[in-house]
């Protein structure tokens, strides 16, 4: 399959309330690496295996969530075109300059209906940090901590999920993985978004409110290392949501756990490849708590409503 | 526990709290289910309380959530409240937790922020 246009999630920038705390969490217990600190201080962090300069902002402010999330695009002509066509559907397009952050470029960012805010982008530097590609070896040196190897994907709360998802296949060419309905067993109260083979890149579900952040989810490379990611949540007396556990949805395996700053983080491992045309998975209401956590076969309450 | 306060919650109970632990993670390991659990880390808002007596420091909570004026008039998030004598509170009531959680759309401005 020829993968084209939104090749994969990016970036994330969150907002933590206290950096010091921040560092700790993202750089000893996940096992990031700091790239580098902005004049602005913001910290840009980068997992082992990924090529890109980085792909975690933290940006200290005085609420936690997340500023937004940005999707990486096959060219620069790509990210023009994907710019027209979001002007023309209607959407809130801003240019965001080559510089705003150390070794990405240009941005288009856009508001969704959810009033999330998302950045494209085509231009990466490669990070000097990255795997190796000469007779390459697994790794340059061992994974620290969970041994996080990507982030992965963004799971964010917003009323008008539907608008947010039709701009989003209509406009970025993303399909739809997979969904849960409300009782009525038409109305989606979550929707799974992918732009590669991967069974979500995005997904959404449905909240009174705008611009909610739900979780961060980082890739580990087995369920062992999802075991090893919840000793160390223990070791260090981590704020534990709810896992190790398995989602319906996807079919990975999981933990969800709390930042310093109440942001909830995902380590993930596992879930189906995705084929562009396969059919749309569904999970009716009385099967939600099955979707969310396979094991438990029902929701806590923190899963609903715990957001910043 | 030595130079423990306890902390008392309107129709929730009692338990006793370290100075150096958050009232929230007390009420947890004691077993007690006073105030709900949300990220235990002052960002969500879930464990908004209105300390009614006693002494208390506060570490770093979501102004979202707990705005100044709010944590003058004794709002605070238990997860980030560490007594310094024996407290009474009450839980906040759903429309008071929902006000912050609901809120503006906006996100704070700052650098990385759309204009
Ligand atoms: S539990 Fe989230 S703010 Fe205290
Ligand atoms: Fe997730």
């Amino acid at each position: 399959m020829a993968m084209s246009g939104v090749l994969r999630p990016g970036l994330v920038q969150i907002r933590v309330l206290d950096m010091a705390a921040a560092l700790i969490h993202y750089r000893d217990r996940l096992g990031l690496d700091v790239v580098t600190t902005g004049a602005d201080g913001r910290v840009y962090f980068k997992a082992y295996d990924e090529f890109d300069h980085h792909s975690i902002v933290l940006r200290e402010a005085e609420e936690p969530g997340m500023d937004y999330m940005a999707f990486k695009v096959e060219s620069e002509k790509a990210l023009d075109e994907f710019a027209r066509k979001l002007r023309d559907y209607g959407a809130e397009v801003s240019d965001v300059p080559a510089g705003e952050q150390p070794g990405v470029g240009r941005r288009v960012s856009f508001m969704t209906p959810t009033g999330h805010r998302f950045d494209l982008y085509a231009t990466a530097d490669l990070s000097k940090d990255g795997p190796m590609v000469d007779n390459p070896d697994i790794w340059r040196s061992e994974p620290r901590g969970m041994r996080i190897i990507r982030f992965d994907h963004c799971l964010v709360y917003g009323d008008d999920i539907d608008g947010t998802a039709k701009m989003f296949v209509d406009v970025l060419g993303f399909k739809l993985s997979e969904m849960a309905l409300a009782p009525d067993g038409t109305t989606p109260i979550a929707i799974f978004l992918t732009c590669g083979m991967k069974a979500h890149d995005v997904a959404f579900v449905r909240y009174e409110g705008k611009g909610k952040f739900h979780h961060a989810s980082f890739r580990l490379e087995s369920w062992n290392d999802v075991g090893h990611a919840a000793d160390i949540m223990t070791r260090y007396d981590m704020s534990v949501d709810i896992g190790p556990t398995r989602h319906g949805i996807t079919r990975g395996h999981t933990i969800y756990f709390f930042d310093p700053s109440g942001n909830r983080n995902e380590v993930f491992s596992g879930g189906y490849e995705y084929y562009p045309d396969e059919p749309v998975r569904k999970w009716t209401y009385d099967s939600a708590g099955k979707a969310i956590f396979y094991y438990e076969r029902a929701l806590n309450e923190r899963f609903m409503t715990v957001v910043t | 526990m030595d130079g423990a306060h306890n902390i008392e919650v309107d129709d929730g109970g009692s338990f006793p709290c370290a100075p150096e632990r958050n009232v929230l993670l007390a009420m947890e390991r004691c077993g007690v289910a006073a105030i709900p659990i949300g990220c235990r880390n002052g960002g969500c808002g879930f464990c908004l309380v209105q300390v009614t007596s006693g002494k208390y420091r506060t570490g770093p909570m979501s102004r979202r959530h707990v705005s100044k004026d709010s944590s003058e008039a004794g709002y605070a998030l238990a997860c980030r409240v560490y007594p310094d004598s024996d407290l009474s509170m009450r839980r906040a009531t759903q429309a008071e937790r929902l006000e912050g959680s609901i809120g503006p759309a906006e996100p704070p401005s700052g650098y990385g922020n759309r204009k």
